[in-house]
């Protein structure tokens, strides 16, 4: 099987320096391509690879880039920005990508901005990630001296340099034009669309951006073609992809396989199946922000398309494990937890709507809860969804809340007689014990709350 | 125009604007937060929320925000779906989730927006049930209240301060639930505009302090359409009174003019209504002149107040009268009809009413028209050659910093953005900014907003411009010896000015340099020869300066030699201080020569200490009358309150002084309307001041309008203060309004418009209903009529260009520096404004302080014109070398014409 | 004042941006690594620095939750209580964390050798429970593992 992003890491080994990373094929199709392919056909390439954007939203990646203005009278300062942002509950694959081989994903970066003439790109790297911050660097080092990048890369023509930028905190600053903001200094708070980044971005500039992993596959496929590509995916879909598990499984980890591979191949082989005394009892497929599948779903192939139609998302394509002995409206309410601490506080609905969630979800955990809550609960999965926030935090935030709604009905009436969590130790229970104020960390002196 | 359907049914629209204009435009109640139509939309609130669909078929739709939708031919919306009006209701129930629900003790209540859209999306009944949210507090200043915890996080107040006003001290901080706007610590809300928060705030975060001092319910407030009295531009305003005092001023839109947006200075001057040392009752001080005697003035009764002052006029030698820059059209016409037009005096000091002629002038002859503070916000280039506008002018500042963003915009529209879409703009314009070239003398606000700013003596200013216009038009003068950094500046302002399509150049008096005018002058018409449409924008200090001009009196000085020369020897002196006009010893010389002066005035001065009748007068707020503005444009103010005590309109005053020695004979003018016939008889050029306003006896459906509003709590509570006797309301028979509650309810006239207020709008936001559509022109017209349009002809260009300012050794140029806090007469006596008055100081340049070893904050003995003053330094990094500034108006300081010589 | 260090280090991020205001955040992640957390003289510093007022700077600062506007301790625990970390338990790993403190989440012991905050996912979320320590990880939790890693903190 072919492992275009890992074949060459070794856990716990020091990142691929350049060297090792050139012996094994690297920056082959960066000398290959850069000045001699037509910015346009490598657009087009990486369109035709069908490559989809592995930041969460699948959206097609070369079509992404073929919005950016060409030509004459396009700006001439462009950005090519790489979301390294991230923070999505439950998601560890950039990371791993970004300590493991960083060359991979500069030289992914470089072509991207070759396709689209940027001279300038940007690494937005989540604060925490010291390992990552450390390889990134000691790469972009590297890469300058060998002149892969700087001015006139390896006589090619085309100039480009890539910052390193770490971030301050701040889930939204995932949300791409909130991470423009974060940028350019502001408070991370989305932009609106349209204008989209590709024609409005940075700096009022046109900008790309994509996820971490989405960029490791360009060189591959730039390097092997995009028929190559296409086939490394089961079914309809292109590429592999990143799958993570973690929960109460036998081997919590991270695989790259084929885009497609079945929930259940994921967890029973690769995942070792639940723990001893745990049983199965849904899954959240991409991080915080989709839909629980439940055990129904375990033969669906996680693509694209398919987490869809099961009313889900593929998302980040790491997954969180829900077992029988982990009450899931705890589960639910860590999530709205999160996902109200984190809502950057723009439009209401997300700000003051997800705070009343997580409020009902915390009484009804420690036996407050009333029969009426359901309605209130289920009206918020409703009107917090796509189209009526400003941004897509907080439809992704109400996707495990509507889901478990769904799913788990019982489970919240199991509730409702005054007692609280029927479930008990280890995972129990009463969220996790703090109130919400004091989880917030010193971020302002105004609030007195 | 584009057709679109609204709940199945076609409407026209413009297609340049967003659907929730057009639907509050159609009449619909669609509610809304976060946007406002001068700040544009930003999908924030999400209040607004309607069902789009794409086509004729498509029947599921989806949800959207009008405000974020253009309105696009064919565009199809649902403001009716059920879905749809389901979320609007759970915004507001979202919104008041941490809402302290205070309306009882809100200073907001009964005026808000919130509760107004409360009530409109149906949320009635609370389901949350966990605790609030509560926030701590600032101190802002002594204009603006802070209360927090009644924030719905609309984003407005920032949106406003920051990128409309150009604030940088009020922001918003931390982030979900706690987002909170304030300050980064308490303290004074620096910007000049602040006070247009309390209108901008859909609910009672922001709201006026001084209001809060003496508290009325708003629906109590009687209230009358009125203009500022305390600068030239002639902003819109709307007092409101109650008890007999002025309790607030609210911003009243003039679509030309003020928008929806006031200065500080407008807002905050109205409490000199109010203060003790108003004049209410005639003052009798016979020995007034005989500093031996110390005699006080005393009381009378208004019968022997005019029994006196009329004696006094029936044994004059001669009367001469004085009239003023501050009082209206009508009360200087009939002092000038009292005296005779060659007896009558414009109150201005002899310089200043020159200028005042030249700028008249040249907007008589054209070609250049005036531009009013619309044409302003939409020039796409503006020069100010002259004046710091944010202290002199200061609506006019705020204009200018939004024309600015008018080039940009252009850049935005291009890539499919269009100008309403407001964050999308600033995303793709950045800092990106439209040409501002400024000269000015020193500093001033709008510098952070200019493309370039160059700092020189007023000659040199006004050498600047010549150039300028040289630069854009070859016909006009050259400029010799200009320095070469000034002619490259010159160079790119003309090519800025040259390249736009609507440019603006402001000038104006306040500098005292008559060249300025001149070269201002030149640049429109040398763009005007290049067939652009420039137009002129003056700034003149007082509300009826230009009215002062176009009356056509004479200046000060000859008063003064009337008198010395023995020709006069009684003064009528209307609503002027001489005191802050000329020299001190120049009106103590003339007041000692006087056998009689009557003064007719509101607020005890100097002059009226010296007079030896004084009528108490009514302000802008007991008085009806006519300003002439920076524009030209003859606005009708009205009484806000029956003047109480013995207080009456100066015109009628003046009208009982002719009227002859009987104190029960008829006064000459019985109705306003009288002295306005007689005036349009008289001087054809302000015959216009006549159609400022519908006459008084303009009925709609038989009936006058009311200015207590239809909610009034009733004539019983009118004087609660007093008694609960149901009053007979005073009758007013100059203007088409009644002192009631009752009368026509239809919307009047613009001219006439007492009230923002509709059905379920019981806000500011009710304006809406008041315009043809929503941020577009007053219903029914702009108020005012606009008494010149210059001709069409070409005037040739002003040649006399002046010499460059020469430094010497022995004396300073010492300018006036004006401020919005301190440099006005009237507003000096309102306690929140005189808070931020700054102590008097004297402005030196750096070089200067160096070579005198100046530090910052010495004292300083400055001599000016014979007399010394003790002032503190304030070193200032632009002010050029031989020049120094000290703040124009302030006590100590008044009755000096500047620019003059300084000795230190 | 900005020390000449914290300036060198800021204006070394200059030539990156087009503009100096878009180093905000930067800069003020420069001072609270070398004053521990930012205190309003250090807002002032930086507002002076970028040309920026104080309230800009601070409208940025409280916005992001690494940025500290209160007095931190020596070391501040990020202890993950995302979704991954809480089914694995974390909840018994705070309680640790606020038992052998003695401080609750947000606050710093009495000796400012520690501070208690909460951060979203660590990106270690197969090696749940997990926390953060300056600059170090630390995962598979257990209230063992914690006593040994506080008792190694300086
Ligand atoms: C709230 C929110 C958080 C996000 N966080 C991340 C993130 O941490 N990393 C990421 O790559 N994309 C994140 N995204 C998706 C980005 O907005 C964007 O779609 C993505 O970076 C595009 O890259 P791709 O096309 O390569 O997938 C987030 C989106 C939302 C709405
Ligand atoms: S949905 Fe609204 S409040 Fe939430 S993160 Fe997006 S813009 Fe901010
Ligand atoms: S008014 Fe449309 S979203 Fe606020």
């Amino acid at each position: 099987m072919e492992k275009p992003l890992t074949e060459h890491i070794t856990p716990g080994a020091p990142p691929l320096d350049l060297a090792a990373y050139e012996e094994n094929g690297g920056y082959e199709a960066l000398r290959n391509t850069l000045g001699s392919m037509a910015p346009g056909e490598m657009t087009s390439l990486v369109e035709n690879s069908k490559l989809r954007g592995r930041g969460g939203a699948g959206f097609s990646t070369g079509m992404k880039w073929s919005f950016v203005p060409m030509g004459e009278n396009a700006p001439k300062q462009k950005y090519f920005v790489c979301n390294a942002d991230e923070m999505e509950p439950g998601t560890f694959k950039d990371r791993y990508l970004m300590e493991g081989n960083p060359h991979l994903l500069l030289e992914g970066m470089i072509l991207g901005a070759y396709a689209i003439q940027a001279p300038t790109g940007y690494i937005f790297l989540r604060a925490e990630y010291r390992k990552s911050e450390e390889a990134l660097a000691r790469a972009i080092e590297e890469a300058r001296r060998a002149g892969y990048l700087g001015e006139n890369i390896r006589g090619s023509g085309f100039s480009h340099d890539i910052h390193l930028h770490s971030s301050a905190g701040r889930y939204i600053c995932g949300e791409e034009t909130a991470l423009l903001n974060a940028l350019e200094g502001r408070r991370a708070v989305p932009r609106a669309k349209p204008p989209f980044p590709p024609v409005v971005g940075l700096w009022g500039k046109p900008t790309i951006v994509n996820n971490v992993e989405t960029l490791c596959n360009i060189a591959p496929i730039v390097r092997h073609g995009p028929e190559w590509f296409r086939k490394l995916g089961r079914a309809e879909e292109a590429g592999t992809k990143l799958y993570g598990v973690s929960g109460r499984v036998r081997n919590p980890g991270l695989w790259e396989l084929p885009l497609g591979t079945p929930l259940r191949e994921i967890i029973e082989e690769h995942a070792g199946g639940m723990r001893d005394g745990y049983r199965f009892r849904g899954v959240i497929p991409g991080g915080a922000s989709t839909d629980f599948l439940v055990e129904e779903h375990l033969d669906l192939p996680l693509d694209f398309n398919s987490v869809q139609k099961a009313g889900s998302r593929l998302g980040t394509g790491t997954m969180i494990v829900l077992d029988d002995r982990t009450c899931p409206v705890g589960m639910v309410l860590n999530l709205e937890r999160f996902f109200a601490r984190e809502s950057c506080g723009w439009c209401t609905p997300c700000r003051d709507g997800l705070p009343w969630v997580e409020k009902i979800l915390e009484d009804i955990e420690s036996g407050g809860g009333r029969e009426d809550d359901l309605g209130i609960l289920h009206q918020h999965a409703k009107f917090l969804g796509p189209g009526r926030t400003f941004c897509a935090f907080a439809p992704g935030a109400v996707e495990p809340l509507q889901s478990a709604l769904k799913y788990f009905e019982d489970d919240f009436r199991r509730h409702f007689d005054g007692k609280g969590c029927p479930y008990h130790a280890p995972s129990a229970a009463t969220g996790n014990g703090q109130p919400p104020s004091s989880s917030q960390g010193p971020e302002t002196r105004n609030q007195k709350s | 125009m584009a057709t679109l359907h609204i709940d199945g049914n076609p409407y026209e629209a413009d297609p340049r604007q967003n659907m929730l204009q057009v639907s509050l435009t159609h009449g619909f109640d669609l509610p809304y937060f976060c946007w406002h139509p001068a700040l544009g939309s930003v999908g924030a609130c999400r209040q607004c929320a309607v069902r789009q669909y794409r086509n004729e078929d498509d029947q599921q739709g989806q949800i959207v925000m009008a405000c974020m939708v253009p309105a696009a031919e064919g565009t199809r919306i649902s403001i009716q779906d059920e879905e749809a009006r389901e979320f609007r209701k759970s915004i507001v129930e979202w919104l008041m989730i941490n809402h302290p629900h205070d309306c009882p003790v809100c200073d907001e209540g009964g005026e808000c927006h919130l509760q107004d859209m409360t009530v409109m999306t149906g949320h009635a009944y609370r389901r949350f049930r966990f605790r609030k949210r509560t926030f701590t507090n600032q101190d802002l200043g002594p204009f603006i209240n802070h209360e927090m915890n009644r924030c719905i996080q609309c984003y407005r107040c920032v949106r406003y301060y920051k990128d409309y006003a150009g604030g940088r001290d009020l922001d918003a901080f931390a982030s979900h639930n706690h987002v909170y706007f304030g300050r980064s610590e308490d303290g004074v809300l620096e910007n000049e505009f602040s006070g247009n928060l309390v209108e901008v705030c859909p609910t009672g975060v922001f709201t006026d302090k001084t209001l809060k001092g003496h508290y009325t319910r708003k629906w109590d407030l009687q209230s009358a359409p009125s203009v500022c009295a305390h600068c030239g531009l002639g902003c819109n305003t709307l007092p409101g009174a109650r008890y007999g005092g002025v309790r607030r001023i609210l911003n009243r839109y003039h679509h030309d003019i003020n928008g929806y947006f006031l200065c500080d200075r407008g807002r905050y001057a109205y409490e000199s209504v109010n203060r003790p040392e108003r004049i209410r009752h005639p003052l009798l001080h016979e020995d007034a002149h005989d500093t031996d005697t110390h005699s006080k003035p005393e009381f009378c009764s208004v019968d022997h107040a005019l029994k006196r002052a009329r004696d006094r006029l029936h044994s004059a030698r001669r009367v001469i009268g004085i009239g003023s820059p501050r009082a209206s059209l009508e009360s200087n016409y009939a002092l000038r009809a009292l005296v005779g037009e060659d007896h009558f005096h414009n109150g201005l000091p002899a310089a200043e009413s020159h200028l005042v002629n030249v700028a008249l002038d040249i907007l008589r002859h054209g070609p250049a028209k005036a531009a009013s503070l619309r044409e302003i916000e939409e020039a796409d280039a503006v020069l100010i050659l002259g004046e710091d506008l944010t202290q002199t002018a200061p609506r006019m500042a705020l204009a200018v910093r939004q024309s600015i963003m008018r080039a940009p915009e252009e850049t935005a529209r291009a890539l499919g953005v269009p100008a309403w879409n407001d964050r999308a703009v600033r995303d793709v314009i950045q800092t990106d900014r439209g040409p501002l070239y400024i000269a000015a003398a020193d500093e001033t606000r709008l510098d952070d907003a200019a493309t370039s700013v160059v700092y020189r003596a007023p000659e040199d200013l006004a050498r600047f411009g010549f150039a300028i216009a040289r630069a854009v038009h070859g016909d006009a003068p050259p400029v010799d010896d200009l320095p070469e950094e000034d002619a490259a500046v010159a160079q790119r302002a003309a090519e800025a000015l040259a390249n736009a399509k609507r440019p603006v150049i402001i000038s104006g008096t306040s500098l005292g340099n008559e060249s300025l005018l001149r070269a201002a002058a030149n640049i429109a018409w040398a763009l005007l020869r290049r067939e652009k449409p420039a137009a002129l924008a003056w700034v003149v200090p007082e509300a009826n300066t230009f009215g002062a001009g176009l009356m056509g009196g004479r200046p000060l000085r000859e008063a003064y030699q009337a008198v010395s020369s023995g020709a006069a020897d009684t003064a009528i002196i209307l609503e002027n201080d001489l005191f802050r006009r000329t020299h001190d010893v120049d009106v103590e010389r003339f007041l000692q020569s006087l056998k009689s002066v009557i003064a007719i005035d509101s607020l005890r001065n100097r002059t009226t200490d010296r007079a030896h009748v004084v009528l108490p007068a009514g302000t802008f707020a007991e008085s009806d009358g006519t300003f002439v503005n920076n524009e030209t444009r003859a606005q009708r103010f009205f009484q806000v309150l029956a003047p109480e005590e013995d207080v009456l309109e100066s015109w009628r005053w003046l009208g009982h002084l002719e009227s002859g020695t009987a104190p029960s004979e008829e006064p000459r003018w019985k109705e306003l309307d009288d002295v306005l016939a007689a005036m349009a008889r008289d001087l054809p050029e302000l015959a216009g001041a006549r159609d400022a306003a519908p006459a008084a006896d303009f009925l709609k459906n038989g009936s006058k309008f009311p200015r207590s509003p239809r909610r009034f709590s009733g004539r019983t509570a009118m004087l609660a203060h007093r008694d609960v006797s149901e009053p007979k309301p005073p009758v007013d028979s100059d203007s088409p309004l009644t002192f009631s509650m009752e009368g026509s309810v239809t919307i009047p006239p613009a001219e006439l418009v007492s009230h923002y207020w509709s059905p379920g709008w019981n806000s500011v936001q009710a304006l809406n209903k008041f315009q043809e559509e929503v941020g577009g022109a007053n219903r029914g017209g702009a108020p005012g009529v606009r008494l010149i349009e210059p001709e069409k002809a070409t005037h040739s260009f002003f040649t006399d260009i002046p010499a460059a300012f020469t430094r010497s050794d022995q004396k300073y140029l010492v300018l006036g520096l004006h401020h919005i806090f301190g440099s006005e007469e009237l507003s000096r006596h309102a306690p929140a404004l005189a808070e931020r008055i700054p102590e008097p100081y004297v402005a030196i340049g750096e070089a200067d302080a160096t070579a005198r070893g100046v530090n910052e904050g010495d004292e300083i003995v400055l001599r000016i014109l014979g007399r010394q003053h003790k002032l503190r330094a304030r070193i200032r990094t632009r002010l050029p070398q031989g020049v120094l500034g000290v703040p124009a108006g302030f006590p100590g300081l008044t009755g000096l014409v500047f620019p003059a010589d300084g000795h230190w | 004042m900005l020390s000449d260090k914290e300036r060198e280090e800021i204006e070394a991020e200059l030539p990156h941006y087009p503009r100096k205001q878009a180093l905000c955040i930067e800069a003020l992640k420069v001072v609270q690594l070398h004053r521990g957390w930012v205190d309003d003289s250090a807002l002032r510093d930086v507002a002076g620095f970028l040309d920026m007022t104080e309230h800009e700077v601070d409208s940025v600062a409280t916005f992001y939750n690494l940025i500290y506007r209160r007095e931190v301790g020596r070391n501040v625990i990020h202890l993950c209580d995302s979704v991954s970390c809480w089914v694995m338990g974390c909840d018994s790993i705070c309680s640790h964390l606020k038992k052998s403190l003695g401080i609750g989440m947000g606050q710093t012991t009495a000796d400012g050798k520690f501070t208690l905050l909460p951060i979203p996912c660590l990106g270690d979320c197969d090696r749940a429970p997990s926390m953060m320590i300056g600059h170090t990880l630390h995962s598979d939790l257990t209230p063992d593992k914690v006593d040994k890693i506080l008792r190694n903190c300086e």
